[in-house]
C-alpha cells in the first residue's frame, strides 16, 4: 500500500471517530460569571472615553477659533493693539507693582 | 411561548442585557466544545479555548450583521481561535513526532495490510493527532478541515478567512507535509 492510499485510509478510519461535543456540568455558569466580571465598569477607563469623547469638540472650537481668526476683518488691528497691550504689560515699571498695592 | 429565537437573544444582550447571552451559549455550546476539541487534547486547553471562543463573541457581538446564521459567525470564531491557539502553543514538532511509539508504527502496518472494516476508529484517531501535532498549525487546520471534517475548500475559504487558490495550496502542501511524516514513520521502523 502506498503511503497516499494509507494515509486517505487512516483519515477515513479517523474521521468515524468525531470528538465527543459534551461540554462540563454547568460550563455555561462559568463563562456567564467571567463575562459579568468583563462587564463591570472601570472608572478609568471610563474616564478615558469621556475624555476621548470631549477632544472631538474641542478640536472643532479650536478648529472654529482659528477661522474665525484668520476671516476676522479687524485682524491687523487686533494684532496692532494686543502686540502693543503685551509690550505694556510685560514692560510695566517694577515702581508701579507698589502703587498697585 | 417557544424559545426565543437567536437573533431576539442577539438584540437582547446588545440593548444591555448580557443573561440573554446564557441560552446562546448552552444552543451552541457542543458544537464549539467538538471544534475545540479536534485542536487541543488536554481538557483544561480545550476549556480555554471555549472559554475564549464565547467572551469573543460577546465581546465582538456588535460586529454581528445578521446576514448569515449565528452559528456560522460562531464558527468562524471558533475555527479562528483554535488556529491561534495552534499558533501560540507551537510545541515541538520533533518532540511530537517522538511521541509515535514502536506500537504505533506496528499498528500501522498492521493497519495497512488489514480490510478497511477491521480496525479501530479510536486507535487510528489517536495515531492520526499524533501525526497533526507534528504538523505546521496551518497544515493541521487544512486537514482538519478538508479530511476529518470533510469541509469543502470554498467552506475553509469562509471559515478562514483565505482565499479559494489559498485553501487550495495550502491543502497540497499540508497534505505533502502528512505524507512525509507518515513515510518518515514506516521507514523509522526498518533503521
Amino acid at each position: 500500500m502506498n503511503l497516499d492510499q494509507l494515509m486517505s485510509k487512516l483519515l477515513r478510519a479517523a474521521r468515524a471517530e468525531p470528538p465527543s461535543g459534551d461540554a462540563p456540568y454547568a460550563f455555561e455558569k462559568r463563562i456567564m460569571a467571567r463575562l459579568r466580571d468583563l462587564n463591570l465598569p472601570d472608572p478609568w477607563s471610563l474616564w478615558a472615553r469621556q475624555l476621548w469623547r470631549a477632544a472631538t469638540p474641542c478640536f472643532a472650537v479650536m478648529l472654529a477659533l482659528s477661522l474665525w481668526t484668520f476671516v476676522s476683518p479687524n485682524l491687523e488691528a487686533t494684532r496692532a493693539s494686543l502686540a502693543a497691550d503685551l509690550e505694556t504689560t510685560v514692560m510695566v515699571p517694577p515702581n508701579l507693582w507698589e502703587d498697585s498695592w | 411561548m417557544g424559545e426565543p429565537s437567536d437573533s431576539e437573544l442577539i438584540q437582547s444582550v446588545l440593548q444591555g442585557d448580557a443573561n440573554s447571552f446564557e441560552p446562546l451559549i448552552k444552543r451552541y455550546q457542543n458544537r464549539v466544545f467538538a471544534t475545540a476539541r479536534r485542536y487541543a487534547r488536554q481538557q483544561d486547553e480545550v476549556e480555554d479555548i471555549f472559554q475564549e471562543i464565547f467572551i469573543k463573541a460577546f465581546t465582538k457581538l456588535s460586529s454581528y450583521r445578521g446576514d448569515a446564521p449565528f452559528e456560522h459567525w460562531l464558527m468562524r470564531l471558533a475555527v479562528r481561535t483554535c488556529y491561534d491557539f495552534l499558533r501560540a502553543h507551537q510545541r515541538n514538532r520533533e518532540t511530537a513526532f517522538s511521541q509515535i511509539t514502536d506500537e504505533d508504527t506496528a499498528w500501522l502496518e498492521q493497519f495497512a495490510a488489514t480490510p478497511e472494516s477491521d480496525h479501530a476508529p479510536a486507535a487510528a484517531k489517536e495515531l492520526v493527532n499524533k501525526l497533526l501535532q507534528s504538523l505546521s498549525p496551518q497544515a493541521r487546520l487544512v486537514i482538519t478541515l478538508l479530511e476529518l471534517e470533510e469541509k469543502s475548500v470554498r467552506e475553509i475559504s469562509a471559515l478562514t478567512g483565505w482565499s479559494v487558490p489559498l485553501v487550495k495550496v495550502r491543502a497540497f502542501r499540508a497534505r505533502a507535509e502528512m505524507r512525509k511524516i507518515l513515510g518518515r514513520v514506516r521507514k523509522e521502523k526498518y533503521l
